[in-house]
């Protein structure tokens, strides 16, 4: 094996990060950041769906014909989130009601696929099972920050707990509603990609093209 | 002996190459199989424990509508207060015809005996139930205290799903609120706030004319400011939304002839 079980729970953090560097998962971390509490309780059903799915996938792998071996993926990936929604639905009824539509949209989570196709059906299982906790919890890192801005200035607190008290409510704090909107989060993934790229040079991604100059007359 | 077949059988199974077309198939059945037995087991088994949740958010909800709720409380003994009746809509009286504990209002919503299609429809709920389960809340001497009505309608993205809690003497608004809706977080689901939803308390749905007033808008109407709720900043389509609906189920077509009867003390 190439890496080691702590490599392959650490790189996914930062160095190897499915958000900022795979640029995977982006639709779901607009959707479920503007409060902290469902970004948290996203990232831990994310990362339960890839680890278990990276693990019995693994398990199969040498049985799984290639020609139907997206769909077998599917199949797995797609009962343990139902399996996800199924549980929240009964033992955390608020947040299922937030969260809404989006447990469900695990099942289309590019990084859920892409750890299978690209790690589980070549790794054995105990090696993908940490892959996929480390690739979940990457992506957890990245909707967790994006949260804290998004929820801290879009709403004025943490968690659900008051930091900033705000007009609406009697205080000083106007809040910048952009931030409870989807499109906001593309502002602030955008800006830790640069932040990301700026601290670790080597995540720069080579030019596909360069612009011609032109010579003066 | 079987055993040793099976063993066999197995070895083989194994042992054959992964995209032969047998493999193929079998696996992709067994792979079905097992994930369908997972899924539906485990949907039948938290079955129970989800509709315990439905039913107590539902309760949560008329328990804070009804000014009633504490944070910790226990909510399904806090609702033993509540007495569910089924009402007929266009008479506006109580129907024995149902059980109010068993009755489906939203069954009856699409079921074509017990509901009609509206042509004037400014909730834009498309058909009506002609019954609905409202909760009476009675006093220490057994007199109507207030009466929580069932509201709906489309706001800008979706249909808000409320209650409105109404005085015994039929024209006083006591509170109301959304339980389930879709509006924009910071906007149009700022009906959800408790500052905006105070403002409720208090008004008055018809003007001694006995005309429907109550209007959620920007600007105060000329019936004056018991007859008023501020519209919400920034949301203007999901107030105006508020606004037909609350008319919608106040008015004629709503339960106006209830709150009538209720008014003359017939209920």
């Amino acid at each position: 094996m190439s890496q080691t079980k702590k490599e392959l729970l650490v790189d996914p953090l930062v160095d190897n990060n499915p958000i900022t560097l795979q640029v995977l998962g982006i639709c779901s971390a607009l959707a479920v950041t503007s409060s902290l509490q469902v970004a948290f309780v996203m990232a831990l059903a994310v990362t339960f769906v890839t680890a278990f799915s990276s693990f019995f996938i693994s398990i199969l792998r040498n049985q799984i014909p290639s020609s139907i071996r997206i769909i077998v993926q599917m199949v797995i990936i797609a009962s343990l989130v139902i399996l996800v929604d199924q549980i929240l639905k009964a033992y955390a009824f608020e947040i299922s009601k937030t969260l809404s539509v989006f447990v469900g949209l695990i099942i289309t989570n590019c990084i859920v696929m892409g750890r299978a196709e690209a790690f589980a059906m070549k790794n054995p299982p105990v090696a993908s099972f940490i892959d996929g906790v480390g690739n979940g919890l990457g992506y957890g890192l990245i909707l967790m920050l994006v949260g804290v801005i998004r929820e801290l200035f879009g709403s004025g607190s943490l968690f659900g707990v008051i930091i900033l008290q705000t007009v609406n409510n009697g205080g000083w704090y106007v809040p910048n509603g952009l931030l409870l909107l989807p499109p906001s989060a593309f502002f602030v993934i955008g800006l830790l990609i640069w932040a990301f790229r700026t601290w670790k040079p080597k995540q720069v991604e080579e030019r596909e093209f360069k612009i011609q100059s032109v010579e003066a007359h | 002996m079987s055993e040793t077949r099976n063993q066999g059988l197995i070895a083989r199974f194994l042992a054959a190459p992964p995209d032969s077309v047998g493999k193929t198939i079998f696996v992709a059945v067994a792979v079905c199989l097992v994930a369908s037995m997972i899924v539906s087991s485990a949907a039948v088994a938290l079955r129970p424990v989800q509709e315990v949740n439905k039913l107590k958010d539902k309760q949560m909800n008329i328990l804070q509508v009804a000014g009633l709720f504490e944070p910790g409380q226990n909510v399904a003994e806090a609702f033993k207060a509540f007495e569910p009746q089924v009402l007929e809509l266009a008479t506006g009286r109580f129907t024995d015809q149902f059980d109010a504990a068993t009755f489906d209002d939203k069954a009856a919503a699409s079921e074509p005996d017990l509901s009609r299609a509206l042509s004037d429809d400014p909730a834009g709920i498309g058909r009506q139930a002609l019954y609905r389960t409202v909760y009476l809340l009675r006093d220490e001497a057994g007199g109507i205290d207030k009466v929580i009505l069932p509201i709906h309608g489309y706001g800008l993205w979706s249909t808000l799903y409320g209650f409105i809690a109404v005085e015994e003497n039929g024209n006083d608004i006591f509170g109301l609120q959304f339980y389930q809706h879709g509006e924009t977080p910071g906007l149009g689901a700022e009906v959800d706030n408790p500052r905006w939803k105070a403002m409720w308390n208090g008004k008055k749905l018809r003007d001694d004319a006995g005309e429907l007033q109550i209007t959620v808008a920007k600007t105060q109407p000329a019936a004056g400011p018991d007859f008023y709720v501020d519209a919400l900043a920034g949301a203007t389509l999901t107030s105006v939304g508020v606004d037909n609906l609350v008319r919608f189920w106040m008015g004629e077509q709503g339960y106006a002839p209830f709150l009538e009867a209720l008014k003359a003390g017939e209920i």
